[in-house]
């Protein structure tokens, strides 16, 4: 590139493909951007929420009558008082919006309280008195199908799912594909586990509640989907969808937590109820009662194949637990199932997949969402299965590879970009980096700055995984997302779309790609919000980048095309279209052999690949993972740097799952509700990551764009425990891996 | 809730025999958990952050002198580090930056965790606890001044006011256990000194106990030491760790201490 | 009560409840939110500040303790001329995502560079081992710091 060049491509800013920094980097390294945590309003009451210290009871005396009469206390506020529908839910309206008669998770809501300053709202709280009954809780997911059942009226039967009449099933499903009794000359087995983990983002569920002075109320929160968020809160309240206006304030992190709604329902219950705004601000432990988890899971596999090494039959059955309520379990669940085999080719699967109720904490949606577990299982059954082979085990993983045109054990055909072979070669080919001689820092060895060793019982193992999901909404879900471009006179143009920043950079895919379609720097994005544009559906499932780029694109085509007839027409006004956007249609899993009931169940998957070395001091069970290598089909790039970022994160959440985290409960009960018994990985826990992006476009989407969000974090977990396996010998199936595990004890 | 501040060492133990139940504040990163937690509303907090005769260390006839307030920062700078090394290396595994710049010798002591990373290496050097009230001072062994988890041997008027040891010179080191390569609450520890002058092998252990202890043998008991102190420890099994993987994490950790130290 | 106490060089009096963290007080009472409520217990470093230079969780210091005392939050960190060059690395190297991590972080960076101007991979992962991340994996961030050293 020339000199001048050069400074062109600085002055323009980023288009589709370029390697651009984020628009809102700036307040964000200043300290001003605004953090639903960081909001205030004039006259602002403070709001805290009571919550049950019991797993599983009935509330037998609520008693608020000392609190209400405390300085400073302007309301306290119990399931009484909720205007509208009592219960709320993101799927399935199983939750109440605070506990009625008995609660079912430590930690639900039972009362609010809103006061001048926030220690008043606490001491509050603190005076609110429930009298509980305990009730035996269901905290075993084997036993809670044979246990009395948390919710009688079974909201999540009769949605078109198999009717399951044993008590607290969530969801129960099959996939049953080919012959399930297949036979293959060697067979290899396992029964593996998965720990509960935590989204942990660093920004607390918090916001502000405002009321009009009309009737309505305009909530600013940090949420995952404005409209599915207000779509919720409004029969609670009582009111008419318009009158509650969901704005997005600064999101601190997300990664699924934030899809189910946390105290936007509280806050403008305490606000109408005051008529003043309301600051609801979750402290770090109330955080771990304030969203739903990653479901923990046990999962029985059996892997048959023949002689060479081809899949020939995969039955596995999986277990999960989703806690007290729905929220979305039963995607969870299907996705477990669907994803289970991993890219690989197989004539013949029986996959079971079930979720349960039990009065352990609520779990719901979580970056990989049922990936993560099963790719845990399904990768260490491919290692296994090489062992016993004497293959090499990225031979017998290419040996499998799904490509385009083969049939995944739901019945569909893979159509579009799926280069599972390529991953694997390209990350299988990454030089792994030579052991570092010894004396080394102790920084440099497992134990890290615990000083544990200087070489003693440390062995170096290469570990390899490769993981797949689905992009975007599946199984008949009416998925779209919507844009809105207004086109001015002088040239300048203003972007509406509700899609969420939760840090992942969609923000700077929309400007980027309406820069690209308008083919001018001059475009502004509007704050997102309910009231101005129509939804643009969740963050999640690795699908905004694609559904707002696509919503944008033909919002901006649109609008060009509207711009040139007026002014075919003489008229030189502001043009402003909206367009909604749908990817391709998909249909049900059948409910009883959980085949496609269409051309499709799922729209698109992207897979990645990974080489992990770790470092094990095998006596005290201590780790240290020294190099991530991965390959990652990404479809196309719109950001580089950003997709990079993307995958350097989900890598360090996967790595997290894998070493360190998880949350413990005893009789459900969380019993590490903080940042100094909940870990998640430091600076000296992330090894230096290389990456290869495979840009194979995914025909159907636009610019061939996939969501790259999930990949690293499904295959990472799998990856960092097969190099820690490869270092220890052990088997190692449960995650997180503990010292007691590695060392024997 | 109050907050006083006294400038003095005497005003400070004046208003702790005044107040006894007021809670004592130096760098504040055991108390802020407790009060932005709400586990915790004392009526009074004693503010010792702005007593000078509180900080720092001196050395007189080769015998030191921790004040309460030495930082964890302090206690890695390199003069004092070469002194009390394992106290040092001990240091470095307390938190983040941020943490060591604030967390004391003197809170350790006084919070009393079982945990405390500054405990063990200060037994295995044989420290002292000058103690201190407005009825006088007294020194009480560090051996002596731990009485469970979470409890010390002070008196409701009285405030830790320093650490004294005579550094022994003598080859030691520390090492923690944890989960995570930084930022962990040990779930166990070890600090180990070899004594050829006494003759004498120190262990001391955190985490594995109710409280952080001392063991000790001849120089010639080597090979029976890591068995030794594993016996000692009587770890619980908590949200941290089991029980069975601190005795074998202690025995692990004594084998590779006395390789360091006895070469 | 109240205290009175230098914040990005300006002298600034707050009404304080007597059991707040100073972290509480500069994001409510002095209206600097910059310094983030991430966990509230000295885990994360979101809340970095300097405290008479020193860095430090700002949310495990008594507001009371920084009665009379010289603090520094990431909102101090700009100047007239611009963005410090830690700030301006940041946004070059990619090292922002959800960027509730971010002022900690790029306050915990200042401080190092100030002690150690050309620090390596090994002092910049110790060194930041206190300030957490959920977004990056951290490789950005470490990609800043070095480019914030190279300003």
């Amino acid at each position: 590139m020339t000199t001048t060049e050069q400074q062109q491509a600085q002055l323009r800013r980023a288009r589709v493909g370029d390697r651009g920094t984020r628009h809102d980097a700036t307040p964000k390294v200043t300290g001003e951007f605004a953090y639903s945590s960081d909001l205030n309003s004039a006259g602002m009451l403070w709001g805290v929420t009571v919550r049950s210290p019991h797993a599983h009871a009935r509330i037998v005396e609520l008693d608020i009558s000392q609190a209400v009469r405390m300085a400073g206390v302007h309301a306290v506020l119990t399931h009484a008082d909720v205007p509208g529908q009592k219960t709320y839910g993101l799927e399935f309206a199983d939750q109440p919006v605070l506990a009625a008669d008995r609660v079912r998770y430590y930690g639900e809501p039972v009362a609010l309280v809103a006061a001048e300053e926030p220690e008043q709202a606490r001491r509050a709280a603190a005076a609110v008195r429930v009298e509980y009954e305990v009730l035996e809780a269901v905290t075993d997911m084997e036993l809670a199908t044979e246990q009395p059942p948390l919710h009688p009226d079974r909201p999540t039967m009769a949605h078109g799912y198999r009717d399951d009449k044993r008590p607290n099933v969530v969801r129960h499903m099959v996939i049953s594909h080919g012959d399930p009794d297949a036979e293959g000359d060697v067979a290899v087995s396992g029964v593996y586990d998965i720990g509960i983990q935590d989204q942990a983002f660093l920004g607390p569920e918090s916001g502000l509640a405002v009321p009009d002075g009309e009737g309505g109320i305009d909530i600013y929160v940090a949420t995952q989907w404005l409209h599915v968020d207000r779509d919720q809160v409004a029969p609670c309240l009582g009111l008419a969808p318009d009158l509650v206006r969901i704005h997005l304030a600064g999101v601190g992190g997300a990664f699924g937590g934030r899809e189910d709604l946390s105290m936007q329902i509280h806050g403008a219950m305490l606000a109408l109820h005051t008529k003043r705004p309301v600051k609801i601000v979750y402290n770090r432990e109330e955080s771990f009662f304030g969203h739903v988890h990653r479901h923990p899971a046990r999962i029985w596999c059996e892997h048959r194949a023949t002689r060479a090494g081809e899949l020939v039959n995969v039955r596995m059955r999986i277990l999960l637990d989703g806690g007290a309520y729905a929220s979305s379990s039963t995607a969870v669940t299907s996705n477990a199932a669907a994803f289970a085999v991993g890219p690989y080719r197989v004539a013949n699967a029986l996959i079971e997949s079930t979720c349960v109720y039990t009065n352990n904490p609520p779990c719901g949606a979580m970056r990989g969402f049922g990936a993560v577990q099963t790719c845990f299982a399904s990768e260490a059954q491919m290692d296994k299965l090489a062992a016993e082979l004497a293959i090499d085990p990225v031979e017998l993983r290419l040996l499998n590879a799904l490509a385009p045109g083969d049939v995944l054990p739901t019945g569909q055909p893979i159509e579009g970009s799926l280069p599972v072979a390529e991953v694997i070669r390209q990350a299988a080919a990454l030089p792994v980096p030579k052991p570092l001689a010894l004396p080394r820092a102790a920084i440099r060895l497992p134990g890290g700055a615990g000083n544990t060793t200087r070489g003693e019982g440390v062995r170096r193992g290469v570990g390899f995984a490769v993981g797949y999901k689905n992009i975007c909404y599946s199984e008949g879900f009416d998925d779209f997302a919507a844009a809105r471009v207004i086109l001015r006179a002088d040239g300048s143009a203003e972007v509406h779309c509700a899609a969420a920043e939760v840090g992942q950079g969609v923000t700077d895919v929309i400007l980027q790609v309406a820069r690209t379609e308008l083919g001018t720097d001059d475009v502004t994005l509007a704050p997102p919000g309910t009231s101005s544009v129509a939804s643009a559906g969740s963050a999640s499932a690795s699908r905004m980048t694609w559904m707002a780029a696509g919503a944008v694109r033909d919002a901006c085509r649109a609008a060009l095309e509207e711009q040139k007839r007026t002014a075919v027409e003489g008229g030189a006004t502001d043009v402003d279209v909206e367009r909604i956007y749908r990817h391709l249609h998909t249909t049900p899993l059948d409910p009883q052999t959980g085949q496609i009931t269409g051309d499709r169940a799922h729209v698109s998957f992207a897979v990645a690949a990974m080489r992990v070395v770790a470092e094990v001091d095998v006596d005290l069970g201590l780790s240290r993972i020294v190099w991530i290598g991965t390959a990652q089909d990404v479809g196309r790039a719109i950001n580089p740097l950003a997709v990079e970022g993307q995958i350097e994160g989900g890598i360090a959440q996967g790595l997290g799952l894998a070493l360190m985290e998880e949350i413990r409960t005893r009789d459900g009960l969380i019993t590490n509700a903080s940042f100094t018994d909940y870990l998640i990985p430091t600076t000296l826990d992330m090894p230096p990551v290389a990456i290869v992006l495979i840009e194979d476009p995914e025909p159907d989407a636009p610019y061939g764009v996939k969501g790259v969000g999930e990949p690293p974090t499904v295959v990472s977990t799998a990856a960092v425990v097969s190099a820690l396996r490869a270092a220890t010998g052990r088997e190692l199936a449960r995650v997180p891996v503990r010292p007691d595990d590695i060392s024997g004890v | 809730m109050e907050v006083i501040t006294p400038r003095t060492l005497d005003e400070a133990l004046r208003l702790k025999s005044e107040r006894p139940d007021a809670r004592p504040i130096a760098g504040g990163t055991d108390l802020l958990v407790e009060l932005n937690f709400d586990r915790t509303r004392p009526e009074t907090i004693l503010n010792l952050a702005e007593v000078e005769e509180l900080k720092g260390w001196t050395r007189e006839n080769g015998s030191l002198r921790l004040a309460a307030g030495l930082t964890y920062t302090e206690a890695m700078q390199r003069e004092l580090a070469e002194l009390l090394p394992a106290l040092a290396e001990a240091s470095r595994t307390v938190g983040s930056p941020q943490i060591r710049n604030r967390g004391t010798i003197g809170g350790n002591l006084g919070t009393a965790s079982p945990a405390g990373d500054a405990h063990p290496p200060l037994l295995v050097e044989g420290a002292t606890v000058e103690i201190g009230s407005v009825r006088g001072v007294r020194a009480l062994p560090l051996t002596e001044f731990f009485l469970g988890p979470k409890r010390n041997a002070l008196a409701d008027d009285e405030l830790v006011l320093a650490v004294r040891i005579d550094p022994s010179g003598q080859p030691q080191t520390f090492m923690k256990v944890g989960p995570r390569n930084a930022m962990v609450i040990a779930v166990c520890s070890l600090a180990v000194l070899a004594d050829r002058e006494r003759g004498e092998l120190r262990a001391a252990y955190g985490s594995a106990g109710p409280i952080p202890a001392l063991v000790t043998a001849p120089l010639d008991t080597r090979a029976d030491f890591p068995e030794l102190v594993a016996a000692a420890a009587s770890p619980i099994d908590d949200v941290r760790g089991t029980a069975a993987y601190r005795r074998h994490a202690l025995r692990v950790l004594t084998k590779r201490a006395l390789d360091r130290v006895l070469v | 009560m109240k205290i009175r106490l230098t914040v990005n060089g300006e002298a600034r009096e707050a009404d304080v409840w007597a059991g707040e963290s100073l972290l509480t007080t500069l994001r409510d009472a002095l209206s600097l939110p910059g310094s983030k409520n991430a966990c509230e217990q000295g885990e994360c470093g979101s809340c970095s500040v300097l405290l008479d230079g020193e860095l430090v969780c700002a949310c495990l210091v008594l507001a009371a303790q920084a009665d009379g005392h010289q603090v520094t939050t990431v909102e101090g960190l700009r100047s007239e001329e611009g963005l410090h060059r830690v700030q301006q690395a940041f946004v070059d190297a990619g090292a922002v995502q959800c960027g509730f991590c971010t002022p900690g972080l790029v306050v915990a960076t200042a401080a190092l560079l100030a002690r150690v101007p050309d620090p390596s991979d090994d002092v910049i992962r110790e060194e930041l081992s206190g300030n957490l991340c959920r977004c990056t994996g951290y490789a950005k961030i470490f990609d800043a710091v070095r480019l914030a050293a190279r300003a």
